[in-house]
This record gives structure tokens, C-alpha cells and sequence, in this order.
């Protein structure tokens, strides 16, 4: 917006005599004219990039979800028929179900943990290279070997958090094999991995001025009124980003998943996400078509939701200098 | 209470509360170097031993003879190197003509570009697979790198923050010095938006280096296989090598923290959100 009005201002300023005028005007169009080539050269690799692997893409994945393409076959167009298809596919529903599960628990409390760590990890302390380090270590490690980590800590023989719950007399559930606790279990690993969240909001915490502090400690405001009046509606922006980011990647749900049950989605398809049975379709049955109708589903229902955020962030979220 | 010490107090507590945080996040760290020295036998005995007893070193030496570990080690780094260098080139120079240079539709393609950043990437998955089908890429790591050459959009978004951030007034100086916008950028923005592009750089390494879906549809000869699709041959029917496994993924991850641990500083200075409006 800024950059509008500047370019306004620029048309607005030449107040000289009329034959001068022209000249600088001339000599004006021409400079702007090099700007423009140069402005659209620095941008050209993304024009390119946004055409070839994404407008592209995003379009003929639409013409794809009306066919039944498939690598081995042509395919031909059949409509609806895809989309049709998918609302009698029981499965679909199961996969549709699972995804908002975890994405109606892991997004609220991605938000709350991530906030407080950040807060944690901004304080001014020796060693928070050391401490920061650790909180990010669990990104770091490859989804694989996490996977399998995840499965021994939760195992429910000889796993490490059952063994610690039956030390203060709690029989533990056996978790990733109970159809009921594999989702909370997901949820709890995708918390652990939070570290990336963490550092964006830490760089929204770094961008909030000192000086707001030092009015309020003049002021003798205590920790919790500093953090409710200063740091959370300044945080705001950040978190509205890290929202958006969290649905999408709560409905992105596929590489801790699909490594943990080998991408069967056990027990009893309780881990069988939409991106997982998307990756099935296309990957493993080669139903393209229908797989390209599932990713269209996902992109309406994630739209959606995005544009939601989008309005009743008005409410919600303060921009500093408004 | 006088204010010194008051602060000291508040000072051991906050690292009390951090240490013990740090616990919880540290735990399957601990357990992932700890299996990676164990012999297999040790691997599930409860309560766990922490201290594998003896240390068997030589998990080290069989996994990376179990898999072929330097040719997946060379694969993955070529992929990462190349796509890291690809989105560090191309981001910036985008960023950069989104945050200072002035030319018809700009504020359009920045609006169209944060919507992109939105769709989720199996969207698109489908027919870009096809795509490089045709190209005859798939079995190739082309793919994996050639994308990062033409700009991602959350990294191109977070280095416009960035260079939305910095003075017009350098710009102004040496253009008036008869610098080319060119020179301008790389002699003077570039170097100025050194955080901002350590960020996305780090970004770009950490995605590239753990990427599972990616080489997973698109390497389709296990001679390109990268570490992280390698770590699944340690699970077979046979029986499973967890200790091998998990040798692998501790020497997978040790470089990583590494440069996070140095990097930390200028990496969270680089991402800045003050531009959004």
C-alpha cells in the first residue's frame, strides 16, 4: 500500500513550466520503463516457477478429477463421476474424519504450546543457544526414525511412558494399537514437533519494541499484565500466520502416519489420513483421476477454512502502528 | 528482597522451568543415541538401560555397510547442496523486485503468491508427477532440485518482509552513484538481507534433508535412494536392525543440530513479520 502512494506522489510532483514538463515527463516514462523491465526480470524465475509448477499443475489437476486417467490408461472424461463416487466411498469419510480430529485438536494446542515455548525461550538467560537447540532437535530428526522412536516410547509392553504411568498406578492404554488413543498419540507426537512454529514466533517476539516494556514497567505492571496487554495482541500477527500454516499442515497430516503404520493407516484405518489415502489412490492404485478429485476436495475445504481466518482476523488481529 | 537478588531468583527459576522442559524434548534424542550403541539384544529390555552396557561402536561400522550408506550419504547431499543453492539464488532477486522495484501488477502477483503459499502440495502433487513424466525426470533427483530454482513462496514472502524492512535511502545513494539495479542488489541489499537468507537457506536445507514424500515418488532406482528412504531398508521381514537404524539417523540429524546451534541467533533475526500489512 505504502508503495501506491509513493508512485502517486511521484506523478504529482513535477509543478514546472508546461514545455519542461513534457521533457521530464518523457525522460520520467522512460526511467520508469527501465524499471519495470528490471523489476519483471529480478521476478521472472518465479513467474516462470508460479506458471510451470503451480497454475499449471493447479489446472489440470481439475481437467484430471473429471477423467479416470491413470499412467497405464489414457482415461476418458466421465463427468462427475469422481466426485460422486467419493461421497459413497466410506473410506473418504473415515480419512475426512480422522484429518479434522486431529486437525480440531493439534492446530488450538499447537498455538498455546508454541506461544508459551516461544515465551520461554525469549527470556534472557545464559545458554539459550543451548535450550533452543533442544527445543528445535525433534524437527531435526528424520520423520523415520521418529516414527520409530514414537513406537517404543508408546509401546505397551515395555514402552517408556506406560512404564512411567504404572509407576504412579495407572495402567496405561496401549496407544498406537487402540483405536481409540492412535489419534490422541499422533497429536501428542506432532506437539513434540513443534520446534518450527517456535521459531517463527520467536521472531514475532524479537519485533515487539523494548520500549512498550519500559513504559509498562514505569508504569508497574506485573508479568501477566505486560503479557496479556503487550506481548499476546502484539504476537497477533504472527499467530495468524502460524494458524493458517497449522490447518494447512493439520490437513497435509501424511509422513509420521504413513511411516508409523508402514501407510497402512492401522488400527482399523484409525490412522488413515486424507493426504494418505489421496497418496494411495493415486500412487498405489494409479486412480489418478479420483486422487486429483480428493486433492480438489482438500483445496476447497482448506480455501475454506483460510478465508475464515481471514474474516474474523480483523477481529482479532493488531497490527502495530494501527 | 533488594532487586539483585530478585532477579537472581527469577533467574535460576526461569532455567529450573526450561531445564525441565527440556527434558521432555530431549528424551527420544537421548533414546535415539543411546539405541544407536546398543546391541540388539539390549534394544527392548524394561526399565530401559540408558547406558548401554557394553558400548557397541561398531553399530556404526555394519550400518553403513548394511545399506550402502555413501551413496545414499552422496545422493543426499546432492539433492539438498543443489536445491538449497537453487531457492538461496532465486528467492532473494524475487523478494527483493516484490519489495523495492516498482512495475505493473506487482501488488497482484504478491497477493496471487501468498495465496499459492496456501495450497496444500498434494494439490498439485498428481499432475506435476505427470509433468516430469513426461520430461522424462521421474527416476532422476531433477525434480527434487529443479523446482527451488524458480522460487518458493514462503521463502520469497519472508525475504520481501525482510527487504520491505530495509532504508530506501542506500538505493537512492547509489543509484544517484550510477550503480545498475543489479549491482545495487547484489553489493548492497544482498548482503544486507544476509539473515533473512541464512533463514530460508537453513529452511531449504532442513526440508531437503529429511524429505520422505519427495524422493519417495520420484526415485524410483534404489541407487539414487537418499538416507531418509535408506532408514526404511533397516525394517524387513526378516527382522529389524533398530540399532543399525538408529546409528543412521543419529549421524542424520548430528549435522543438522550442529548448524542450527550456531546459526540460531541470525536465523530467527532473518524472519520478521513488521512488514505485513
Amino acid at each position: 500500500m505504502k508503495s501506491n502512494m509513493q508512485l502517486a506522489e511521484n506523478k504529482n510532483s513535477p509543478k514546472t513550466e508546461p514545455n519542461k514538463q513534457i521533457n521530464i515527463t518523457a525522460k520520467k516514462s522512460l526511467a520508469n520503463w527501465r524499471q519495470y523491465k528490471t523489476g519483471l526480470l529480478f521476478a521472472s524465475p518465479w513467474i516462470i516457477g508460479l506458471f510451470v509448477f503451480y497454475a499449471i499443475p493447479l489446472f489440470s489437476s481439475i481437467y484430471f478429477s473429471f477423467t479416470t486417467y491413470s499412467i497405464l490408461q489414457p482415461g476418458e472424461f466421465i463427468g462427475l463421476q469422481n466426485y460422486k463416487d467419493l461421497m459413497k466411498d466410506q473410506l473418504f469419510w473415515k480419512s475426512v474424519y480422522n484429518t479434522v480430529y486431529f486437525a480440531v485438536f493439534y492446530v488450538p494446542l499447537g498455538i498455546i504450546f508454541g506461544v508459551a515455548l516461544a515465551m520461554m525461550l525469549n527470556m534472557k538467560v545464559k545458554g539459550m543457544a543451548i535450550y533452543r537447540t533442544i527445543f528445535f532437535l525433534p524437527t531435526l530428526v528424520p520423520h523415520v526414525a521418529l516414527a520409530v522412536l514414537w513406537m517404543w516410547l508408546l509401546n505397551p509392553g515395555f514402552g517408556l511412558i506406560n512404564g512411567l504411568l504404572s509407576t504412579i498406578g495407572i495402567e496405561g492404554p496401549s496407544w498406537l494399537g487402540s483405536e481409540t488413543w492412535s489419534k490422541p498419540s499422533l497429536i501428542l507426537m506432532s506437539l513434540w514437533g513443534i520446534g518450527q512454529a517456535v521459531v517463527i514466533y520467536l521472531a514475532g517476539l524479537g519485533d515487539i519494541p523494548e520500549d512498550y516494556y519500559d513504559a509498562a514497567n514505569v508504569d508497574g505492571a506485573n508479568w501477566f499484565q505486560k503479557t496479556c496487554h503487550i506481548t499476546l495482541p502484539l504476537l497477533t500477527p504472527v499467530i495468524f500466520f502460524n494458524l493458517v500454516m497449522g490447518i494447512i499442515g493439520a490437513f497435509q497430516q501424511f509422513t509420521l502416519p504413513y511411516t508409523l503404520t508402514q501407510g497402512k493407516g492401522t488400527p482399523a484405518n484409525s490412522l488413515t489420513f486424507y493426504v494418505m489415502y489421496l497418496y494411495d489412490n493415486g500412487f498405489k492404485f494409479f486412480k489418478m483421476g479420483y486422487a486429483s478429485a480428493m486433492a480438489w476436495v482438500l483445496f476447497v475445504i482448506v480455501m475454506a477454512l483460510t478465508a475464515f481466518v481471514f474474516i474474523t482476523s480483523k477481529r482479532w488481529v493488531h497490527y502495530q502502528g494501527k | 528482597m533488594d532487586a539483585a537478588r530478585k532477579k537472581k531468583v527469577s533467574r535460576f527459576s526461569a532455567h529450573i522451568v526450561l531445564i525441565i522442559a527440556s527434558f521432555f524434548f530431549m528424551i527420544p534424542f537421548i533414546w535415539m543415541v543411546s539405541t544407536s550403541l546398543k546391541p540388539l539384544t539390549q534394544v527392548f529390555t524394561f526399565p530401559p538401560e540408558w547406558i548401554p552396557k557394553p558400548v557397541k561402536w561398531s553399530n556404526y561400522i555394519d550400518a553403513m555397510n548394511y545399506i550402502p550408506f555413501f551413496t545414499y550419504l552422496k545422493n543426499t547431499i546432492i539433492i539438498t547442496v543443489f536445491s538449497t543453492v537453487g531457492a538461496v539464488l532465486s528467492c532473494p532477486i524475487v523478494a527483493y523486485s516484490f519489495a523495492k522495484l516498482k512495475w505493473p501488477g506487482r501488488n497482484i502477483l504478491f497477493v496471487i503468491t501468498i495465496g499459492v503459499m496456501m495450497i496444500p502440495g498434494q494439490v498439485t502433487m498428481i499432475p506435476l508427477f505427470l509433468l516430469f513424466e513426461k520430461l522424462g525426470m521421474v527416476g532422476t533427483p531433477y525434480p527434487l532440485i529443479l523446482p527451488a530454482f524458480f522460487g518458493i513462496p514462503f521463502y520469497i514472502f519472508l525475504l520481501r518482509q525482510f527487504f520491505m524492512g530495509l532504508p530506501d535511502s542506500l538505493r537512492e545513494a547509489a543509484k544517484i552513484d550510477g550503480a545498475s539495479e543489479f549491482r545495487i542488489y547484489w553489493q548492497i541489499m544482498l548482503p544486507l538481507a544476509k539473515p533473512a537468507v541464512l533463514a530460508v537457506g537453513l529452511f531449504q536445507f532442513m526440508a531437503s534433508w529429511t524429505d520422505f514424500i519427495g524422493p519417495l515418488l520420484y526415485l524410483t532406482d534404489s541407487v539414487q535412494y537418499t538416507l531418509s528412504l535408506g532408514l526404511q531398508q533397516f525394517q524387513s521381514q526378516k527382522g529389524s536392525e533398530w540399532g543399525l537404524m538408529m546409528a543412521v539417523s543419529t549421524m542424520m540429524t548430528i549435522p543438522v543440530v550442529i548448524l542450527f546451534f550456531f546459526l540460531q541467533k541470525t536465523f530467527i533475526k532473518g524472519i520478521t513479520f513488521s512488514g505485513i500489512k
